[in-house]
């Protein structure tokens, strides 16, 4: 089974950083490649079981299920229902962690899923880089200081 | 109860965090609070329940249990059996996590235990500073860019290529000697008592060139070599070897990035190391840094990157390699039996008496043959159950190589990088096909005749010794007028360790 782990360090406290990420509707916020989110059936945002329905900025749409969220450990689990990415079984974690030295966020992205084997390569690059990189990229420039 | 939590980033690859840390024996080493440590039993470090019992440096004696150990998650955890402190029921735990972003390690350090109450701030401060903050600083200090950045001076600019010609004559015949200086002279290939101390001659430092004043100079099988005439890198009237540490004394025209002063050595031809001062080019000169003393620079350098090539090179030594190593007590034996053993592999070594077999114990090898009193290739597939070794190095040479052939696994791979014993002779390598083994016969010169090639052998070797990974017993000293003594007792396999000359 594929699987994609991206890390980085945020120079924020990580309570304000997971006020920011916790939001599971929230990824036009903060990320630089989703235009549009909602919540299906007009659920809570932090409710478990909930439905993001997002489109990307290329016009691809996506939805995902919330499957745990912890505000004692900063992190959120979800999966695919649907994208155009050609992934089966995908989930995907994203966890925060104070770094007590400077008081600073170590940001955690890591995912697991099913694919065409020619398409394994290619994947892991879009969603390592052209993902969550790239979201980290855009909270560090939000964070910095 | 109280929780402590520290943590931090460390620029440096997770690897070579964990390489320090899942050390359970190794924090004397790095930790400023720590004087000394023992693993309880002579227990493996990495073996779960092994007991560290350790002093700290204002004297307070404390023994801790490993609890779980992971190189999957770079995890591991220990709690404390015996302080001077009540910090009752003490469990710690490492862990570190890769920053992707950027190749550098996240670092958690964390605990729980019950102080009593009034000496609670002052124990969670002790904790939180004195020992986690403390340790991410001396972490930090030891795995820095600074720290692992190339040692090497710059190298010469635009040397005309006449100036590069090598070896040069020793003893300059033409009108440019300007002065004098002592050294060892093989006047003809022979036995050690052709190595005569006396004057020669020695000119202004050319173009493209450095004068080096040593101050200890290191002795190696490779100037017995020379001297013998076994290999042409020396011809008489000449100066052998190859290694030592010394100040830059002169510099020559068209020289730059390096200075008088400075504390350098070398492990590398042409030959002439065996004299109180010498001209050479500074292209593959390693600057010293402060904490490698000239001695260990002069006994260990060679050997040092010799062992680095050839375990990670020559036969990359993995977790669960089976090493045999021949002449196991001898300078360069003891850095491949440590180094194996830190890389993971199961050491076995072979030395000729009990009192070397003893030595090459506390060195960390896993079993030791005294080759005079028992067949070694039938020891090591007693050892291994029949499977035999996945590499032998070899430098013993004649006495050995078919025992090395005979104790290698399928698909074993026979080091032969010496023969103090001679020659190996001619052999029929279709007869290898019955193991398909594979023969190599590296030469130091070709992994490490330029900067790019030798510079990251410099880096790990330093980076081992200031780990503690290698330790270099201080090498045998014999005035550089007795060269011929410490030859003799090179070759008669009377010594250990490593010999030196001094100036």
């Amino acid at each position: 089974m594929p699987k994609v782990y991206v890390s980085s360090v945020v120079n924020a406290p990580a309570a304000d950083v997971w006020q920011v990420v916790r939001n599971f509707n929230g990824l036009p916020d903060w990320t630089p490649f989703v235009a549009e989110s909602r919540i299906e059936q007009n659920a809570q945002p932090d409710q478990i079981g909930c439905i993001r329905n997002f489109t990307l900025k290329d016009g691809g749409r996506i939805r995902e299920r919330l499957l745990a969220l912890s505000d004692y450990d900063l992190s959120c689990t979800y999966s695919i229902l649907e994208s155009p990415m050609g992934v089966e079984n995908y989930v995907a974690k994203l966890a925060l962690t104070p770094i007590t030295d400077g008081n600073a966020t170590f940001c955690e992205w890591e995912a697991e899923f099913d694919c065409a084997p020619e398409r394994e390569a290619a994947l892991i690059q879009q969603i390592g880089t052209g993902v969550f990189q790239a979201a980290f990229t855009a909270l560090k420039k939000r964070f910095a200081r | 109860m109280v929780q402590v939590c520290q943590s931090t980033i460390i620029d440096a690859p997770i690897d070579e965090v964990w390489r320090v840390l899942r050390d359970f024996n190794g924090h004397d080493r790095w930790h400023p609070a720590i004087a000394s440590s023992v693993i309880e039993n002579g227990e493996p470090v990495d073996a779960v329940g092994s007991v560290r019992r350790f002093r700290l440096a204002d004297g307070g004696e404390l023994r801790e249990q490993l609890l779980s150990l992971s190189d999957e998650e770079c995890r591991l955890t220990y709690c404390l059996l015996e302080s001077p402190l009540p910090l009752m029921g003490y469990v710690a735990s490492i862990r570190l996590k890769p920053v992707t972003d950027g190749n550098r390690t996240f670092w958690e350090w964390r605990s729980e235990f019950h102080p009593p109450a009034n000496r609670r701030d002052e124990l969670v401060r002790l904790v939180t500073d004195g020992i986690y903050r403390a340790g991410f600083a001396a972490i930090r200090k030891l795995l820095s860019v600074g720290q692992r950045q190339v040692p090497i001076v710059a190298r010469a600019v635009d040397a005309p290529a006449v100036a590069r010609a090598m070896p040069k004559p020793v003893e300059p015949v033409s009108a440019a000697v300007s002065d004098r200086t002592r050294a060892i002279v093989v006047a003809k290939y022979g036995g050690p008592e052709v190595l005569e101390f006396r004057e020669i001659g020695l000119s202004e430092p050319a173009y493209g060139e450095v004068r080096i004043r040593h101050t200890v100079i290191g002795v190696n099988f490779i100037d017995v070599y020379c001297r013998t005439g076994y290999f042409d890198l020396l011809s008489p009237p000449g100066v052998p070897g190859m290694e030592a540490a010394g100040v830059i004394e002169a510099i020559g025209p068209g020289v730059s990035g390096v200075s008088v002063g400075e504390r350098v050595a070398y492990a590398c031809p042409p030959v002439g190391a065996y004299s109180e001062r010498r001209n050479m080019l500074p292209e593959l000169l390693v600057r010293l840094p402060d904490d490698i003393s000239d001695e260990i620079a002069a006994g260990a350098l060679l050997k040092g990157v010799a062992a680095s090539f050839l375990l990670h090179d020559v036969q990359p030594v993995r977790p669960g390699s089976v090493v045999l190593v021949h002449a196991a007590a001898g300078g360069i034996g003891q850095v491949l039996v440590q180094w194996a053993r830190h890389l993971g592999a199961t050491v076995i070594a072979t030395v000729s008496n009990d009192d070397k077999a003893r030595l090459v114990e506390r060195l960390g090898a896993h079993h030791v043959i005294v080759y005079t009193s028992e067949n070694f290739a039938d020891a090591v597939m007693e050892i291994t159950g029949g499977r035999g070794a996945d590499v032998v190095y070899d430098a013993v040479g004649n006495d050995t190589f078919a025992g090395s052939l005979a104790a290698l696994g399928v698909r074993g791979h026979l080091v032969s990088f010496g023969q103090a014993s001679g020659p190996v002779g001619n052999w029929d390598i279709g007869r290898f096909s019955s193991k398909s083994i594979t023969v190599s016969r590296p030469n130091y010169g070709h992994f490490t005749d330029t900067q790019e090639k030798l510079a990251p052998h410099v880096n790990r070797f330093f980076s081992a010794l200031r780990q503690g990974i290698v330790r270099i017993e201080p090498p045998r000293r014999y005035p550089l007028a007795q060269a011929a003594d410490a030859h003799r007792d090179l070759e008669s396999r009377r010594s250990t360790g490593s010999l030196v000359l001094t100036v």
